[in-house]
This record gives structure tokens, C-alpha cells and sequence, in this order.
């Protein structure tokens, strides 16, 4: 689009803003030729990337033109996937497709990867062609950081010691690995320090082992070297689950930081400790995704982006909206946060684009489950409200966890996956 | 444009209904006026605030209230889209003041205000029930990271 185009295209739309109520009725007539109010590149097909994409088609009524690009044909859960080491899911429960998301909604695709962002010129460069935008959207998930630990950064290791933290292939290896250990064996993962992606989520994982190893090789061992100085989730009910459920199989050292890895041998260097492993699962320490560090969403000295938490605009960069794991804020880096950040951002981005102000005091909800066992779960459930004055969501009265964990929450974190699913990707 | 021409503009040339069919049928960038209103429109009377609001409760309840995974028995993930407002209102505001049980739900209703339920009820009631099934899932296809 032009620049006459373009200055007289956001006039007719303050226009339109003050007469809505007469002009709406003959709506009829906008129909037939539909021409885009605005142009919205998403990059990243996860979470927040689907469910930005979604919401903006539909809250726009679908006067907003969205591509996005994602560089996987498909979509793989992260929550759920330690179910896959436990042994009662198959990666392959978790993998889902992206056409009925596209079809239904009208969202224009591109599966290529990002390597270049102009912000001056409003323009996206991939390996095969370049998109201009209105306002982009950025929600690439974390990036791990191998900087305190180069020895793990390289394809060839990970096939010897995954991280698994994306659902995909090295969950699966994992979990075959932990198949393939005798009895007796030793299994070794680390907890990064905070921030990270899903903060419950390896004390889940040392659950979902040691449920496996419970049932099928019960004198292996689970050994969980936690850089943090505690628990950071759940903490009292995770406590009590390694101390009861798995007395004699899980071994929790809080304040124990990875500062070395011996990859041949499998072994864990800490300030205190060599820990020999049988199966090995590092987590590296994690930072906002690659395309955040190429757009300069990031500083230097602080490796998450910092938002405007009204519209998810970037604070460095006007016209780029960042979503997801990436983004600073004191809030658990969860799906259904990523979903909520999207629906707020979409929300926002409607708004603008109609030339009138986005929501001055968004609320949103977050429910997340641990599976403990390969049945019971247990939950952490809060509201979020925007606080006018710190200029960031905080969290309301009244949010909390479980007594304990039961089958019955088991159930319904089944169909909480079930209806994010479907809320992100149909 | 100057807001003063706004004012102008929805005063009086959109008060002739004749004029503004001509329009219609003449200019064609008529058709983006259109169409931005319509947003514009559908954003005022929705109420954006409770649209959004409304939209967090899908991870566990489904895309504007249709659950895809109600679990029958007890009310769990319950279809929110087509409830009564007073069955709604009255199921939260129990959950609220701990009158009624729950496993989940009282972490969420006590942190919203009675003002947003009561909205919350009215949005719910406005949605269409729509019979959906769970997503199927694929096999994973060896090209993925």
C-alpha cells in the first residue's frame, strides 16, 4: 500500500469511529469487496502466536489481514508433554495440525523462518521472501542460553543429553533413554534460575520420572539439582509429594547450579558436587526467542523483552508487539498467560487500528495443573488485573492452590488441554 | 481529519440517509468506511473489556463458553455459552463467598468483582451454544525440531 493510500485510508476510519451507528446498518455493502483495514504479521505458531492470530480475525470481524510465520508444520503441546516421560502419553496425543485454524478463520500462512526484521521499513525478511506489516507480532518462545554452558549447545550432544523443554523429538529420546536405563539407574535433571518457561514444570517432570521408575524400575534413583533457592511453584505441594510419594526416589537439592558437564561421561559438575548420571536432562538457562534478539526487542543487559502491558507493544520498538514466554513480567511464563497476553494484544491492535483507545485495565485468568502421577494432578489458579499506577498486571485476592492432588484434578486438566487446544487452534 | 470535521461529518452528512446510500454506491472507498465502523461498532456494544475477560475463561471452557470437554457429573468445564445469567451469577457468587463447593473455580471468583461476574453473566448467556469435539490429534512428523 501506498502512502496516499495508507494517509487516506486511517482517515476514513476516525471517520467511521464517529459515525459507527449510522454507517453500521448498511454494513452489507463492506462486505462484498472487504479490503483490509490493517495488515498483522505474527511470528510464531505456538500459543500465543495462534491464539493472537485467531482473535484478531475474529474480533476484527475479519477486516484485519493476518499472515503468520512459523518454521514447523505442526503444533506440539508443551504442557502435557511430561506425561510422554512419565509414559502415559504418546508425544504424538500432542501434536496437532494448524489447517483448521487457517481455514476457519481466513489466516494467511507462511512456513518459513524469520532472519531479519526492519522496523523502519515495517518489513520481515525469511529464508524465501519478505512481508511488509502494519504492526507485527512477535511470540517466539524462549531461547536457551548456552553461554555458562557450551558444551551442551551443539544437535549431536542434545541426542546424547536433551533438554526437552520444547515438546518435539528430544521429548521423545528422552523418554526412550529413560526405557532404555536398567533398574537401579541414576536419572539427573537440573532446574535453571528463574525466569523460565513453565515455572512448575521441572518439579513436574521429577514427578513424572519417578512415577515411571516407581511402577517399573523402583530402585532407580531421580536426583533434582535446582539452581534456585527453593521450590519457585507449588512449593509446599511439590514438598510433600518428593517426601511421601517418592521417599527414597526423588532427592531435591535446592541452591545447586550446574557449572560444568562432562558429556562423555555424563557427568554434573556444582559448586559442591560431581554427580554421575545414567540418564541425563539438562534445562538450559533461557532467554526471549531468537527473533526478539534480532528485532533489538531486548536490551542488552536484560535478556526478556519489556512491554506495554495495555497492548503488548514494545517498549524499544513502536509497531511490534511481543507476546509469550518472551516477555518481562512477573507473571509464570504458561500457555494460558500466552493465550491471555494474545487476546489482550488482539484486542489492543482492533482497537488501534479503528483509531480509538485499547482497554485501560485488562483482567485475565491462569489456570495451570502438575501431574504428580500419571493420574492425579493438582492446580495453582489466580486472576491477574492491570495495575494503573505500577503499570503492570498483578496478581488479585484470592488466587491459590490445591489442598493436594487428586485424580478428580487429573480429569480436569485433561480438559483444560483439550479446550486450549481447541481455543488456540480451530 | 480534524475532530471538528468528525463532529460535522456525523451530524449532518450522515443524517441524510439518501446521501450516504449515494455514497455508498458511488465512492469506492466507501467500502473501508463501512467496514471500519462495523469494527468500530461490534467493539461498543461487545464491550471489549468483557470480550477479552470472557475469552481467558476458554482454556478451561471453550471458545466463547463452548466447553469441548464438560465433564458431566460435576459440572466441571461446564458450558458457559447460552447459561442463564441467574445460574451463572448464582454458581459465582457462591464460589465467591465459599458458600458453594468447588476445586478450582473459588481462586477465579474471588478475584473477580461482582460487577464483573454480573457481565460475565450476560456475555455467557448472549453466546451461541455451538456442539464442538475435542481436537484430533497427528503423528508427529520427523522434520519437526
Amino acid at each position: 500500500m501506498n502512502n496516499t493510500n495508507q494517509f487516506n485510508r486511517r482517515d476514513f476510519i476516525k471517520l467511521a469511529g464517529a459515525a459507527s451507528a449510522l454507517v453500521v446498518s448498511n454494513s452489507g455493502f463492506a462486505r462484498a469487496t472487504k479490503p483490509p483495514i490493517g495488515r498483522v504479521v505474527v511470528i510464531g505458531g505456538g500459543y500465543a502466536g495462534a491464539t493472537v492470530a485467531k482473535y484478531l480475525r475474529l474480533w476484527s470481524l475479519g477486516s484485519i489481514e493476518v499472515l503468520v510465520v512459523e518454521h514447523n508444520s505442526q503444533f506440539v503441546s508443551c504442557p502435557l508433554s511430561n506425561l510422554v516421560l512419565g509414559g502415559s502419553k504418546s508425544i504424538n496425543d500432542l501434536t496437532f495440525g494448524y489447517d483448521a485454524l487457517k481455514s476457519n478463520h481466513g489466516i494467511k500462512w507462511v512456513q518459513d523462518t524469520v532472519t531479519a526484521i526492519d522496523a523502519s521499513a515495517k518489513k520481515v525478511t525469511m529464508l524465501r521472501g519478505e512481508l511488509s506489516y502494519d504492526r507485527l507480532v512477535v511470540a517466539p518462545g524462549v531461547d536457551f542460553n548456552y553461554d555458562t554452558l557450551p558444551m551442551l549447545a551443539s544437535a549431536e550432544v542434545q541426542q546424547q543429553i536433551p533438554h526437552a523443554w520444547k515438546a518435539g523429538w528430544q521429548t521423545v529420546n528422552l523418554r526412550k533413554q529413560l526405557e532404555a536405563m536398567p533398574d537401579g539407574g541414576v536419572f539427573v535433571m537440573n532446574v535453571p534460575k528463574a525466569p523460565y518457561r513453565c515455572p512448575p514444570g521441572p518439579y513436574e517432570r521429577a514427578c513424572q520420572v519417578a512415577s515411571y521408575f516407581k511402577a517399573h524400575k523402583p530402585k532407580s534413583k531421580v536426583i533434582v539439582l535446582d539452581a534456585n533457592a527453593e521450590i519457585i511453584s507449588k512449593k509446599g505441594l511439590f514438598t510433600k509429594v518428593f517426601n511421601e510419594t517418592y521417599a527414597g526416589i526423588v532427592d531435591y537439592r535446592p541452591d545447586n547450579a550446574i557449572t560444568g558437564v562432562d558429556v562423555v561421561t555424563k557427568t554434573l559438575s556444582t559448586d559442591f558436587d560431581k554427580i554421575k548420571a545414567d540418564v541425563l536432562n539438562v534445562i538450559p538457562p533461557q532467554r526471549a526467542g531468537k527473533i526478539a534478539q534480532i528485532a533489538n526487542l531486548t536490551e542488552k543487559d536484560y535478556p526478556w523483552c519489556d512491554i506495554n502491558f495495555l497492548t503488548y507493544e514494545s517498549k524499544l520498538v513502536p509497531n511490534i508487539h511481543v507476546l509469550g514466554d518472551s516477555v518481562a513480567a512477573g507473571l509464570p511464563k504458561s500457555a494460558h498467560m500466552a493465550t491471555n497476553q494474545a487476546k489482550v494484544c488482539a484486542n489492543a491492535i482492533v482497537q488501534l487500528f479503528a483509531g480509538q483507545a485499547p482497554d485501560p485495565a485488562p483482567v485475565f485468568a491462569n489456570t495451570c495443573y502438575s501431574y504428580v502421577t500419571d493420574k492425579s494432578a493438582m492446580h495453582v489458579a489466580n486472576v491477574y488485573r492491570y495495575d494503573e499506577g505500577k503499570k503492570i498486571m498483578v496478581s488479585a485476592e484470592g488466587g491459590g492452590v490445591s489442598m493436594s492432588p487428586s485424580e478428580k484434578e487429573g480429569a480436569y486438566a485433561v480438559a483444560w488441554a483439550q479446550n486450549i487446544w481447541a481455543d488456540t487452534l480451530t | 481529519m480534524k475532530s471538528t470535521q468528525n463532529t460535522r461529518f456525523k451530524n449532518s452528512w450522515f443524517k441524510d440517509s439518501a446521501f450516504l446510500a449515494l455514497l455508498l454506491t458511488t465512492s469506492v472507498c466507501m467500502p473501508l468506511i463501512g467496514h471500519a465502523a462495523e469494527v468500530s461498532a461490534f467493539s461498543d456494544v461487545q464491550n471489549i473489556h468483557i470480550r477479552q475477560l470472557a475469552a481467558s475463561c476458554a482454556a478451561c471452557h471453550g471458545t466463547q463458553g463452548n466447553s469441548v470437554a464438560a465433564s458431566g457429573d460435576d459440572g466441571a468445564n461446564a458450558v458457559l455459552a447460552g447459561m442463564a445469567p441467574a445460574e451463572f451469577t448464582e454458581k459465582m457468587l457462591g464460589f465467591k463467598d465459599g458458600s458453594r463447593k468447588a476445586t478450582v473455580m473459588h481462586h477465579h471468583a474471588k478475584g473477580l468483582t461482582v460487577d464483573e461476574i454480573n457481565q460475565l453473566a450476560v456475555h455467557f448467556s448472549q453466546q451461541k451454544r455451538v456442539v464442538t469435539t475435542a481436537l484430533k490429534s497427528q503423528t508427529l512428523k520427523a522434520g519437526h525440531e
